[in-house]
């Protein structure tokens, strides 16, 4: 075959791959651009340009509250896993101790768990306890997939780490606790700023939970949000609107996801597949 | 969740320092063990109450005749959930209970074909983007860039996103296929019940192919560049070199992200859940305990179907741990 | 009791008292369809000054299905944020035990409702949600295109399907390649429940469940007529019918994409809106009937009912009382001819002024079919998803409607086991 056309070839998957993965959202944009009747047209390309669903997305109802919801959600979520994942990625990575292998292996389980399988008793939980229709029983219910995660990549990474580093503190009579905080923590921020961003976007997206615990339009977080969105006004269903609300959403995590980019592929990677 | 999370439990290195044999304690290391047992302690607790407690409590509830409106008065029924015999008093019987269901069945056998297809799928397509993503060329980090944008999207928005595709009348997908001659009529994607599971499919391959790719990827770039090079020089036809090196090399990675993927998709929820709703097609095993829990007055017989699922996926779960100790242990480090 | 009056009094007095003792915070959820948010909005503004509390509203998707599902999710949490329900007629029996009684706090108003409304709400004595507004289904029909040709509107079903058929295959030869012949609810959801029921009731071929209980859904008669709506399917009723609930066929109808639709009177007011495509070319007559039968309309509607974990019970009722109003029945039958549980209203020369569909559905609510949700008691829903599943399969080609209504029977068979609980 000749190099021309094998290299227009291997091209053309290129562009292949790249608007199999962009298109959806883009033609989403373009959607979100749309207002009245134009909803109903095909276009490819953008021809119209109308803030209209943003401004009535953002300003009637509560969505803004809804993003608000999210982010403390999601920021809270992240912080707490990883406050408890470094100390216990510590005990797990660097001190030996009877019952080790099978703690590892309890918590890989965990982290496999159907949330289904949990939600029925978890349910009957947050209503006794008083917190249905609160922020904090999502707080609490997505522990359950960000701290298995979290405590995971970081035990990972903690292991990869040379014994020489904590060796000098441990001879100056140093406690584990010190050694965490002075001499891992330093050299752990890129770890925890990516376990931290995959943890986020974890708790971002979910659903279920946030459908099951959370009744009220100020206290949802987003994807039921969109899921619920209804029309408030006289076209049928307001796709408009629901677009614009998704890429409201969505932004914010792309850029996210591209300016650590590298980083949440060597996250998602950590460890694992090397073996 | 276990888009995000993928890789080899460092389980095994652990396991070998234990084999290895503890070396006599000193006080110092008595004290780095009480302190261990500290700093686990907190993460422990919330586990157990997040995850342990809970579970207990379906299982718990799976075997009582625990309704909705009354949980606490729930009354201890043995397996009637799962198994049981009802005589209709006119000599006639039939059997009831989860396991006689048919219409779990029918979410059993919807999950199973869902998962294997699409993850069937999106290994392949994503085998052939991480060859793609490791070739030299220009622009590569901005598809690799290009390739994280659906991965990164919530589900329920993809949902969304693709259901306005797919609509039947003003949907894009239609449009694209009629003018191409593919299709002569608009097909109503999510609700022909012929198309509704792959409409399903086709969405979960889009969100989750890149994910694929990627940890595919990281198996790629293990391979030492000299095989290849080595490869090139004897001449060797560069699809046999796949074959026999590339594949072999990086099949460890593919087995760990299939067995991810295959876990994510037997949970599967939201997607179904949004795209098509009341769907007896695509309705998926945690579809049909989520409406039995809460839709219909039903909460034991979901919890049983929740118990149900948490045993297949502890099951496979058990199976993917002993897979990657025999495969990843044996290797050579 | 004269309420204008209390209000008038109640206002006066949080005038004075400065934001008043009295004044609480409500919290309402309502579905919705059409302008039903911004109307409700409107009324309690009202209410808001007349009463001096404030209400909020929770806003729910159009599926009555979904609707249902979270509501019996907050109800057994115990939720105490939402103090009034907005709900289905078919509700009542599935929830009577988290809604208070609202028997002798209506006592005054009751007498002047359809009886057989308040019947359908009442739950072993107890009153359980009180009525907001009625609905029973009309046939639209275009009356520019059935002129055009010569039609007049149908009394059967056979009739409908001719008309269309006729109608469409000429437009599409006169080049207009968009016009469907019929619209109505076929999504796998609550709605097709009253549709199908409709179809089958209207070739005389019972109501799925008897009165007493007894399967009846699998018989000739009930095949006969899904057979014959599935022949419609692709042929004068696009494809994509099976995917539509109430706001998609309106849709469908608004833009003047097709001649006949099958929905609820509050399409009526929105069809004559200014933005419609089919604005004074239409107009409404009871559904048609099937083989041997006569038409049958599904007995549909809102209610409210106050949740007994509100912490503002007696002011819930005040909104109750005035939601369910003459006032606030006649606004609505007015602005989104939404048909009144008052029976004086249809009597109003206003309302028949304005919108002649409610003044003209007098009888067919008195006649409407009621869906099986008494017998079936609090597995009502789950024989709904059974019914609702067989009809949407049978529409969609997946087996016979025969075949279909055999393995329905024995799913029902084994919903019921001895007795309906």
């Amino acid at each position: 075959m000749p190099y021309v056309v094998k290299r227009t070839g291997f091209y053309a998957l290129v562009v292949f791959i790249v608007l199999f993965s962009v298109f959806p959202f883009y033609y989403a944009i373009l959607t979100s651009l749309k207002s009245g009747t134009a909803l109903f047209r095909v276009n490819y390309l953008p021809v119209d340009f109308s803030l209209a669903n943003y401004t009535s997305v953002l300003t009637n109802g509560v969505f803004p509250t809804n993003i608000l919801n999210s982010v403390i959600v999601a920021v809270v979520v992240v912080a707490i896993s990883l406050f408890l994942a470094v100390t216990a990625a510590y005990a797990l990575s660097r001190i030996n101790f009877a019952g080790r292998g099978l703690l590892l292996l309890t918590i890989l389980a965990v982290s496999m768990f159907p949330q289904i399988a949990v939600l029925a008793g978890l349910f009957e939980m947050v209503r006794a306890a008083g917190v249905y229709n609160t922020l904090f029983s999502l707080i609490f219910a997505y522990m359950i997939f960000t701290l298995p995660f979290t405590v995971w990549v970081l035990t990972t990474f903690m292991r990869d780490l040379p014994v020489e580093i904590e060796e000098a503190a441990i001879v100056d009579g140093a406690s584990p606790f010190t050694i965490v905080m002075r001499v891992f923590l330093p050299l752990m921020w890129p770890a925890l700023v990516t376990t931290g961003l995959l943890a986020f976007i974890a708790a971002w997206n979910e659903f279920l939970f946030a459908l099951t615990f959370v009744s009220n339009n100020s206290t949802r977080t987003v994807p039921v949000a969109i899921a619920l969105l209804s029309g408030a006004s006289e076209q049928e269903i307001p796709w408009g609107t629901i677009m614009a609300a998704s890429v409201i959403v969505t932004v914010p995590l792309i850029v996210l996801v591209l300016i650590f980019q590298r980083k949440i592929i060597s996250g998602l990677t950590a460890g694992g597949v090397k073996g | 969740m276990a888009n995000v999370q993928a890789g080899v439990p460092p389980t095994e290195k652990a396991l070998e320092a234990e084999r290895a044999g503890a070396r006599p304690r000193s006080d110092l290391s008595r004290q780095r063990l009480r302190s261990a047992w500290l700093f686990l302690a907190p993460m422990i607790l919330v586990l157990t109450l997040v995850a342990g407690w809970p579970l207990v409590k379906t299982i718990w509830f799976s075997l009582t005749d625990a309704s909705l409106s009354d949980l606490e008065g729930a009354k201890f029924v043995g397996l009637r959930n799962y198994y049981e015999y009802v005589d209709y008093g006119d000599g006639e019987g039939e059997y009831f209970g989860l396991l006689f269901d048919p219409q779990w069945w029918n979410a059993v056998w919807n999950t199973v074909y869902y998962s294997v297809i699409s993850v069937t799928i999106e290994t392949i397509l994503g085998l052939a983007f991480a060859l793609v993503l490791n070739a030299e060329f220009k622009g590569r980090s901005v598809v690799r860039a290009a390739v994280l944008i659906p991965w990164a999207i919530p589900t329920i928005v993809s949902a969304k996103m693709w259901a306005w595709m797919m609509n039947d009348q003003f949907g894009i997908l239609n449009d694209m296929l009629m003018s191409i001659g593919i299709l002569s009529s608009p097909v109503a994607w999510t609700a022909d019940p012929d198309t509704a599971m792959w409409a399903v499919i086709i969405v979960d391959v889009w969100k989750t192919t890149p994910f694929m790719a990627l940890l595919i990827l990281a198996g790629l770039q293990m391979v030492p560049g000299d095989v290849y090079e080595a490869a090139k020089i004897d001449g060797i036809h560069p699809v046999k070199v796949f074959w026999k090196v590339t594949l072999p090399l990086i099949r460890p990675a593919i087995l760990v992200a299939v067995i991810f993927r295959a876990l994510d998709a037997l949970r599967v929820f939201d997607l179904i859940y949004v795209l098509t709703p009341n769907n007896t097609q695509t309705k998926s095993m945690s579809v049909f305990a989520q409406e039995n829990l809460f839709q219909f007055d039903k909460f034991a017989y979901g919890s049983a179907a929740s118990t149900l699922l948490f045993l297949v996926i502890a099951f496979i779960t058990l199976f993917y741990i002993k897979v990657a100790r025999l495969d990843l242990g044996g290797r050579g480090k | 009791m004269n309420f204008r009056n209390m209000a008038a009094a109640v206002a006066a007095s949080a005038l004075f008292c400065a934001g008043g003792a009295s004044a609480e915070e409500l919290a309402l959820v309502s579905g919705s369809v059409g302008k039903d948010i911004s109307e409700l909005r409107m009324q309690l503004d009202e209410f808001e000054k007349e009463s001096g509390h404030t209400v909020k509203i929770v806003e729910m998707p159009a599926s009555t299905t979904d609707q249902f599902g979270q509501y019996r999710l907050w109800l057994s949490a115990g939720n105490e944020d939402v103090d009034v329900y907005r709900t289905d007629v078919i509700w009542a029996p599935q929830l009577a035990g988290s809604f208070v009684d609202l028997k002798d706090a209506m006592k005054d108003e009751t007498p002047r409702h359809n009886p057989s409304i308040i019947e359908s709400q009442t739950v072993d004595g107890k009153l359980v949600a009180f009525p907001m507004y009625t609905d029973a289904p009309a046939l639209y029909y275009r009356t520019d295109l059935l002129e055009k040709y010569g039609k007049e509107p149908p009394k059967t079903w056979s009739e409908l399907a001719e008309t269309a058929k006729e109608i469409v295959d000429k437009e599409h030869e006169a080049g207009n390649g968009q016009l469907t012949g019929f619209v109505f609810q076929g999504a796998p959801y609550e709605g097709l429940t009253c549709d199908g029921l409709e179809w089958v009731a209207s070739s005389d071929g019972g109501r799925i469940v008897s009165a007493e209980g007894d399967i009846t859904i699998n018989n000739e008669k009930a095949a006969a007529a899904l057979e014959m709506v599935k022949g419609w399917i692709g042929t004068i009723a696009p494809d994509g019918v099976l995917s539509y609930k109430e706001e998609e066929s309106r849709g469908v109808w608004q833009t003047g994409n097709a001649v006949f639709m099958r929905n609820w009177p509050y399409a009526y007011a929105l069809s004559n809106g200014a933005d419609s495509a089919v604005k004074g070319k239409f107009d409404v007559v009871p559904l048609p009937a099937g083989e041997g039968g006569k038409s049958a309309a599904c007995l549909g509607g809102w209610n409210l009912a106050i949740s007994k974990y509100s912490k503002h019970q007696d002011a819930a009722i005040e909104l109750v009382k005035f939601l369910s109003s003459e006032k606030a029945q006649k606004q609505r039958a007015l602005n989104q001819s939404r048909l009144p549980t008052i029976t004086a209203l249809y009597d109003d020369p206003e309302i028949a002024k304005a919108q002649p569909i409610v003044a003209s559905w007098g009888e067919v609510v008195e006649n409407a079919v009621p869906r099986p949700s008494a017998p079936t008691k609090r597995q009502y829903n789950e024989v709904s998803k059974e019914f609702w599943t067989a009809v949407n399969e049978t529409l969609a080609g997946r087996g016979s409607a025969a075949d279909n209504l055999d393995k329905l029977e024995k799913r029902l068979r084994r919903l019921k086991r001895r007795e309906w609980e």
